[in-house]
């Protein structure tokens, strides 16, 4: 132990003073079932390493012992499962806060999805601004500070806990103090703006088209059990920025050679950044291995807060002088153009081998040096994830050895490391002067005073040097890992280029290679410079793979926000809900519509009910709420001429008072929907549509009114829900409407398809008869403010005759006993109203209608047309099943050989309970042709025998309509 | 989540539109007169353009109004937005 760590406790590794923790408080944390100590503003990792822990859990597929390998969400190693305070599978020991009560493991690669539900709410905001800035870094903090000076409307989001970025993490010096307290100044500063919104804990992790960013802020993560109640746990912000910055820095990234998966191999800066952010000493001997200048900075300030750094191995021939000065004044040997070939040790490296770079292999040369702690540095890649997920192209510096933004986006702009710049100095003047560029082209006045602090002149850099990998001493490269959260390993990388593969795509596909939680942030670009070794090309000719949302990995549950359970998607439903749910309706969904199925009795089930449902409204009376039926309000001089290029048939020859079915098709002659049409005024008519078809119609007449008759003068409006809709249904339907209306509702005085105005209790209400079951039959609309009254007394009137409510289920028979078809059910958008059996609604005399033409095309014309039938099952018992094929035996009694035609197919089946039978309606090949014929129809493993007949199986004549 | 230009409310956000295919393809004056070849083109047949292509769109979720637009069909940029009854930017 060195002189400098405090033996602090059972956290040996402490430093004694610095950081950015809360040494004053001690928190409690579980980690495998073993409590540990902390300080508030550690994470997991620094926690452990506090404690000498390196080690995690174990690999996915090897079993191997891995660790922590780096300081934030880079890190490919260090897996947890959080067990408490409540189960999430996958996260990071960097990038999780400690609090008390905090529990968790390590995972061996895969984690464990919670069994309880999430109580914790999400939820999200929308933001605009003229500039978001990513990350609050000094690039990013003084992007920010130009543009909320400029009087812009700023955000500055960032993922860590607190602003800084590499300033947290390094002994930098800005206006000749440490940069800490230039960051504290710049975010007060901030605060200061009104228009600046400042969220930490808040990582970008898309980019989307014209300014759009997705950012997940975790706002209670942090506080375990003592976060309150009422503020979500997680939020995403959706940002629409007119200009993006993106100050996201840089990932160092590791070389890889034989065994680099032990825990205690580690990127350089990682332990600067343990080291200055967290007050932890990685380890107590350290080697560092470097193919650039910057981790000599590493191992200064490890040697300064005590750990004895056995050696600095600089591949490089030449080690930078002002550097290897420093590390002579403190006995550090440097050992230039050497690399390490491996590590010893079990769970934890013990030592480091050393050898001359492209020596041959040879034992003697190699030096085991002994540590505990193994630094690597392999360069940096700039983190160009925002970037590239704007489509911003690539480019691969040969200098950084790095793939950089390789030019400039309208509306997004890289600053600072991300774009390459690794001075302080340089990366403060760049995003000052790209802020205002990007001010200036918005049309924002950038601030006369914006100035910069002071940064401390950097020691002269020395070219870094491209090394991907060591190749193994011995060839074996089984061990070399490239991604160590897969097992991914360079002899899997040569393995996918003997397979032929070539592009970085197929290879990650075939070698896993950054498929991991970190997404390859550390691995990627090595994957692609070993791959273009392998294929002796360079990087830039191989590329990268691609670059996509999300940045760090997102709950769904924090995507889904509130839009959960009963929030998910609004329900629908009729002024006289509450009535059915008293008297104990099953509801189906029809759309976001809640309507009532069937109302079973005590004992019942669906088909009893509905059979009793059936025979009541046949016999007696009944009464549906029909309240979802589409409704359209139609007005305007040119009202009825505009119906009629809609419809099949003539509505402008309606008269006011008279009701009129109507079909409406596609331009390709293929039924839409249908419906009945109320005149109400010569200038005004009621559409009514499906329930399903209500916003669809409303759509299709709109787009023909504004696209193709401009000049109509007609006007829609939706008023489905301002009125309500009672069929009132069956033989005593008469009675009931006769009293409650006080109208005589004779045949002769009140003719079938008529309507007229009617009171309430001094409420209006429009009375129509139409039918839908073939019964004589009434519509009650009537205002939805009033219409559970006019329900609830209309059932009262009912009574004596035992009025039956009745859902969705028997509707659908009473209809298909006639052949009426449900549009959607009975067609699928192949069916002509010929089709249907339904020429009688297609007009011979209009010159033209929406549809009309395609009529005229063969294809209408074939008498093999799949066309509407009823099916009657012999054996008087089978309900086909929806969906069933028809076929037919040959003259010999048998089925053709496989594969058997399919003559059509069943869409409607229902047991009649006036027929006292099942039957079905299908849609056949030359269907109209075939009544009388027996076909069959495969149920399960049996061939059921079929009679086909017209689609009208209950009073054919007619005679029902009126009572 | 693009910004499409709604010529009567402004930029909204794309989930409030209804594409409505190719734009300028008129319902024939007289689809009697058009033999069964020309009437199937009229229904089923339509451009696929790569580049500038004028397509109809509808702000379905806002002012419910119908629109022509001119949009690059690679880079998903609108260049234009007009009313349906006026000519394309290139026809003017």
């Amino acid at each position: 132990m060195s002189t400098h760590a405090a033996p602090q406790g059972t956290a040996p590794f402490r430093t004694e003073s610095g950081g950015r923790i809360d040494r004053d408080r001690v928190v409690e944390f579980r980690f495998g079932g073993e409590t540990l100590t902390a300080h508030p503003g550690d994470t997991v990792a620094s926690a452990l390493l506090a404690h000498g822990r390196h080690q995690t859990g174990t690999s996915i597929k090897l079993g191997r012992p891995r660790g922590i390998g780096a300081a934030w969400a880079e890190d490919p190693g260090g897996l947890l499962q959080v067990e408490e305070p409540f189960p999430e599978p996958m996260l990071l020991a960097t990038t999780v806060e400690v609090f008390d009560g905090l529990s968790v493991e390590g995972i061996p690669g895969q984690g464990r999805l919670a069994e309880v539900a999430d109580t914790a709410r999400y939820d999200s905001l929308h933001h605009h601004v003229d500039v978001l800035v990513v990350g609050a870094g000094p690039a990013g903090l003084q992007a920010a500070l130009t543009a909320a000076r400029s009087g812009a409307r700023v955000a500055l989001v960032d993922e860590q806990s607190e602003a800084g970025g590499s300033l947290l993490g390094t002994k930098d010096l800005l206006d000749g103090a440490p940069g800490v307290e230039w960051v504290a100044r710049a975010t007060a500063e901030l605060a200061e703006h009104p228009d600046v919104v400042h969220l930490q804990r808040t990582t970008a992790f898309g980019v989307y088209d014209d300014g759009f960013v997705l950012a997940v802020e975790r706002r209670t993560d942090h506080l375990g059990g003592q976060a309150p109640e009422n503020v979500s746990r997680q939020r995403v912000h959706r940002i629409r920025a007119g200009h993006v910055v993106v100050a996201t820095g840089a990932h160092e990234r590791p070389v890889v050679f034989t065994d680099n998966d032990r825990p205690g191999t580690m990127l350089a800066g990682a332990a600067r950044t343990f080291l200055h952010r967290y007050g932890v000493l990685p380890g107590s001997r350290a080697v560092v291995f470097t193919t650039n200048d910057s981790a000599y900075a590493a191992a200064v300030d490890l040697a300064d807060a005590g750990v004895e750094v056995a050696a600095v191995v600089d591949v490089r021939e030449q080690a930078p002088a002002e550097w290897a000065a420093e590390l002579a004044a403190r006995n550090v040997p440097v050992r230039t153009g050497a690399v390490v070939t491996g590590t010893r040790g079990v769970e934890r490296v013990s030592a480091a081998l050393v050898a001359p770079h492209g020596g041959e292999p040879n034992a003697g040369a190699t030096a085991e040096v002994e540590c505990d702690l193994l630094l690597v540095s392999g360069g940096w890649n700039p983190a160009v994830h925002l970037f590239s997920q704007a489509r911003g192209r690539l480019r691969f510096d040969a200098g950084l050895g790095a793939f950089m933004p390789a030019e400039d986006l309208q509306g997004l702009t890289v600053v600072g490391a991300a774009r390459g710049e690794f001075t302080l100095e340089g990366a403060l003047l760049q995003a000052r002067q790209e802020t205002r560029s990007a001010l200036e082209r918005m049309g924002l006045e950038a601030a006369a005073t914006d100035d910069l602090p002071v940064a401390a002149r950097p020691f002269p850099t020395l070219a870094p040097e491209l090394l991907w990998f060591v190749p193994d001493p011995s060839g074996d490269s089984s061990r070399q890992f490239v991604d160590v959260q897969r097992d991914a390993t360079v002899a899997d990388v040569e393995r996918a280029v003997g397979a032929g593969l070539r592009s970085p795509e197929h290879v990650k596909r075939y070698t896993t290679i950054g498929t991991a939680h970190d997404q390859g942030k550390t691995s990627g670009i090595v994957a692609t410079g070993i791959l273009s070794q392998l294929l002796g090309r360079g990087p830039e000719a191989v590329g990268t793979t691609t670059f996509r949302p999300p940045y760090t990995s997102v709950a769904f549950a924090t995507l889904a926000g509130r839009d959960r359970g009963e929030l998910f998607d609004p329900v629908r439903t009729t002024v006289v809900h509450d009535w059915h749910v008293l008297h104990g309706a099953v509801f189906e969904d029809v759309g976001q519509w809640k309507r009532p199925r069937y109302y079973p009795l005590a004992g019942e089930d669906m088909e009893t009910a509905v059979l009793r449902e059936c025979a009541a409204v046949r016999s007696g009376v009944g009464i549906l709420d029909g309240s979802t039926l589409g409704k359209i309000d139609v007005q305007g001089p040119d009202a009825g001429e505009f119906l009629d290029r809609l419809y099949t048939n003539l509505m402008s020859s309606l008269k006011v008072g008279k009701v009129r079915y109507g079909v409406m098709c596609g331009a390709d002659g293929m039924v839409l929907d249908d419906g009945t049409v109320l005149r109400v005024a010569e200038d005004r008519f009621l559409v009514m549509t499906t329930t399903g078809g209500a916003a669809k119609v409303l759509d299709w007449m709109e787009e023909w009114l504004q696209t193709e008759w401009p000049e109509l003068r007609v006007h829609l409006a939706s008023v489905t829900e301002q009125w309500a809709a009672f069929p009132v249904v069956g033989p005593r339907s008469r009675d009931v409407v006769a009293e409650v209306f006080g109208i005589d509702a004779s045949a002769e005085a009140f003719e079938f398809m008529a309507w007229r105005d009617v009171e309430f209790e001094g409420v209006p209400v429009r009375l129509a008869r139409i039918s839908f079951s073939g019964e004589l039959a009434w519509e009650v609309h009537v205002s939805g403010w009033y219409a559970a009254a006019v329900w609830e007394r209309l059932v009262a009137a009912g009574e004596r005759f035992g009025i039956t409510p009745y859902g969705t289920e028997t509707m659908h028979v009473l209809r298909a006993e006639k052949g009426y078809p449900i549009i959607g059910q009975d067609t699928d958008g192949t069916v002509t109203p010929q089709d249907l059996g339904m020429s009688w609604v297609v007009s011979k005399k209009k010159p033209d209608f929406i549809g009309k033409r395609s009529f005229a095309r063969a294809e209408n014309q074939r008498p093999d047309r799949k066309q509407l039938v009823a099916l009657l099952p012999v054996d008087r018992d089978t309900v086909l099943p929806e969906g069933s094929q028809v076929v037919d035996f040959q003259a010999d009694g048998q089925l053709p050989p496989p594969p058997v035609p399919m003559l059509g197919h069943v869409t409607s089946s229902y047991r009649s309970a006036f027929l006292e039978r099942p039957f079905a309606l299908a849609l056949l090949k030359g269907g109209s042709a075939r009544h009388g014929e027996t076909l069959h129809v495969p149920v399960g493993d049996r061939l059921v025998a079929v009679e086909v007949t017209g689609p009208v199986v209950v009073d054919p004549e007619g005679a029902r309509r009126d009572g | 989540m693009q910004l499409i230009e709604c010529p009567w409310c402004g930029p909204r956000e794309e989930i409030e539109f209804h594409y409505g295919g190719q734009a300028h393809v008129a319902y024939p004056q007289d689809p009697s007169a058009l033999d069964d070849r020309e009437w199937a083109e009229y229904l089923f047949f339509r451009d696929n353009t790569k580049g500038l292509f004028r397509e109809r769109w509808s702000h379905a979720a806002g002012c419910r109004r119908w629109f022509n637009a001119e949009r690059d069909t690679v880079t998903y940029q609108f260049t234009t937005v007009y009313a349906p009854q006026e000519k394309g930017p290139v026809d003017r």
